[in-house]
């Protein structure tokens, strides 16, 4: 079998004496979407800012590729392979759509440096821009100001930008919320086949969206592993529907 | 309504007929006023960086401005008096030649900001204002207690420095000087702004998450963008210098980092031209109000206030809809 894409393994993760993370270990491999579910409070965010870099953990290691990239900040994360998408909307609210993904083409390229171009005028990155716009369906909308978007489009323009990434790793925390059901089946249906362009971990709260997608699926509960396996056995797992599922 | 563009043309304009005016009509107390509020702009455009763009506010800018004037005073005092500046590892006797003073001005004024920034920029919101504002006020009380350039007294150029083929004295030819270094530093400015550093800088002021999950490094975001703010303002500052032919600790002084702020507030926080609105209507109450009361700065108080309360785009942001983003 191929080497994981993405591999953390023995995180620790403490706040004072809470012990937000403990001894998790996960890994990714190629065409796969590995979902991270739990209940509130079990350290899927902290898990999450650990591996992109927002959070240095306490123990244990994040390898990216093979290269250990445990100490490396969030920036050097994100060039090297992980597209992000946060669980609040992180953009440039005043900024048009299109600037936002084209901010996103730019910090892929590397060529951060430029002090007398104009960026909308680089065909290149603003076709990537484009494009990845058109993908999740807001090319029409490239014009308007990010602060008039719906919450829904601001969650598909979070996905738009981890694309003009391409990312070796999509890590996405919980893309889904508040999007409605006829949102939550387009971009279940969107996912489905980003796969192929690259694995992805996937933090949700949606369980239609998680079993209709995960290959498998990972369960934390008081920041500790409890389960992970195939998303069919998962479903299937004693501990798990006590702790998470609701029993029956 | 009217776009920006057509503002900032209007402006322009101005810019240069209301010098032209007082020309034909021999008003060279008019055009010096207009050299002032220039060389403001210029600072101010170098502090819109930082503040409007950047989203940090430096309360220190006036370190810069005194730098600048202080490098001016410096070089061209030792030419003037034949006092050898560096004896080693070159003899370097200072300097009447504004290209030169301003070279030497740029480079100290972005060292400096290099300094001051990395220490900074380590803080964010009213610790940045307030460490801004020490290192500036290190620097006035460096200047009022060096007294082998004046002291508190501050040091005087007889003959305003040289730049070749004008005449530096002629208020008109002065403010050619003045008005195009603000053009090109406009220019450059509007380019910088669209540029992918201008874009991943408005970026991080708005979301350092963002940014950095595209891969910027958000600390050399904003180190570059003090750089280069520092340096034009320092700019601005050997300009000043040289339009009273006298600089003194008061260029260092918290005021004049106030007020910078203050022209930017007026005219627009991150909008290009902006800065330049804001000091030239400051310039000009300075010079109509200011003449009938000294307590001219209750009506630049109530502007302001105004301005904050009703219309937090400034003057731009009250006359102008927004442009199309993407053109």
């Amino acid at each position: 079998m191929n080497k994981p894409i993405l591999e953390a393994k023995n995180l620790c993760k403490r706040f004072g004496s809470l012990v937000a993370v403990q001894d998790v270990s996960l890994d990714i491999n190629t065409d796969e979407i590995h979902a991270i579910i739990g209940p509130n409070g079990a350290g899927k965010s902290t898990l999450i800012a650990q591996i992109c870099g927002s959070l240095t953990s306490d123990e244990g290691s994040v390898f990216l590729a093979s290269k250990n990239i445990t100490n490396l900040p969030t920036e050097k994360r994100a060039s090297l392979g992980i597209g992000r998408t946060f669980q609040i909307s992180a953009l440039a609210k005043e900024d048009s759509v299109l600037q936002n993904a084209i901010l996103g083409a730019v910090g892929a390229s590397g060529k951060h440096w430029g002090f007398f171009k104009p960026i909308l005028k680089n065909a290149v990155l603003r076709d990537r821009a484009e494009h990845c716009l058109e993908l999740v369906g807001l090319k029409d909308l490239m014009n308007q100001k990010t602060a008039t978007l719906s919450h829904g489009q601001l969650r598909l323009l979070e996905v738009a930008i981890a694309l003009t990434l391409k990312p070796k790793v999509f890590i996405m925390d919980e893309p889904m919320a508040g999007l409605g059901s006829d949102g939550t089946n387009q971009l279940t249906k969107f996912l489905d086949k980003l796969r192929e362009q690259a694995p992805i971990l996937l933090v949700e709260h949606d369980m239609d969206a998680v079993f209709a997608l995960a290959d498998r699926i990972t369960v934390l509960d008081y920041g500790r592993v409890i389960a992970s396996d195939k998303a069919s056995s998962i479903k299937k797992n004693p501990t798990v529907q006590k702790a998470y599922l609701g029993e029956g | 309504m009217i776009k920006e563009r057509h503002l900032n043309t209007f402006v322009l304009g101005l810019l240069i007929l209301i010098p032209i005016w007082a020309y034909l009509n021999d008003e060279p107390f008019i055009i010096t006023l207009m050299t002032r509020a220039v060389i403001f702009a210029i600072a101010a455009v170098g502090l819109n960086l930082a503040l409007g763009i950047g989203g940090f506010i430096s309360f220190g800018h006036a370190a810069f401005f005194g730098l600048g004037g202080y490098v001016m005073g410096i070089l061209a005092w030792h030419s003037q008096s034949y006092v050898t500046l560096i004896e080693w590892p070159i003899i370097f006797e200072g300097t009447k030649s504004m290209p030169l003073i301003w070279i030497i001005t740029i480079v100290l004024s972005a060292l400096l900001a290099a300094i001051i920034g990395m220490i900074s920029l380590k803080t964010t919101g009213v610790y940045f204002i307030m460490i801004t504002l020490a290192f500036a006020q290190m620097l006035y009380y460096f200047s009022t207690s060096w007294s082998a350039y004046g002291g508190e007294d501050g040091l005087s150029i007889y003959m305003r420095n040289s730049f070749p083929g004008l005449n530096t004295l002629d208020p008109i030819q002065f403010f050619i000087i003045c008005s195009t270094i603000l053009f090109i530093v406009l220019f450059f400015m509007g380019r910088l702004i669209k540029s992918p550093f201008g874009l991943a800088l408005n970026a991080s002021r708005q979301s350092r998450q963002r940014v950095e999950a595209v891969g910027f490094d958000f600390h050399k975001l904003q180190l570059t963008a003090f750089i280069l703010s520092g340096a034009v303002t320092g700019l601005a500052g050997a300009l000043f210098a040289d339009l009273n032919r006298f600089v003194s600790p008061s260029m260092f002084s918290w005021q004049l980092s106030g007020e910078f702020i203050v022209f930017i507030i007026i005219g627009g926080v991150g909008r290009l031209f902006g800065p330049v609105i804001g000091a030239l209507i400051f310039v000009w109450l300075e010079h109509s109000i200011g003449g009938i009361s000294d307590y001219w700065h209750i009506f630049l108080g109530l502007i302001l206030l105004a301005i904050v309360l009703f219309g937090k785009g400034g003057i731009i942001g009250l006359v102008c809809r927004e442009d199309a983003q993407n053109e």
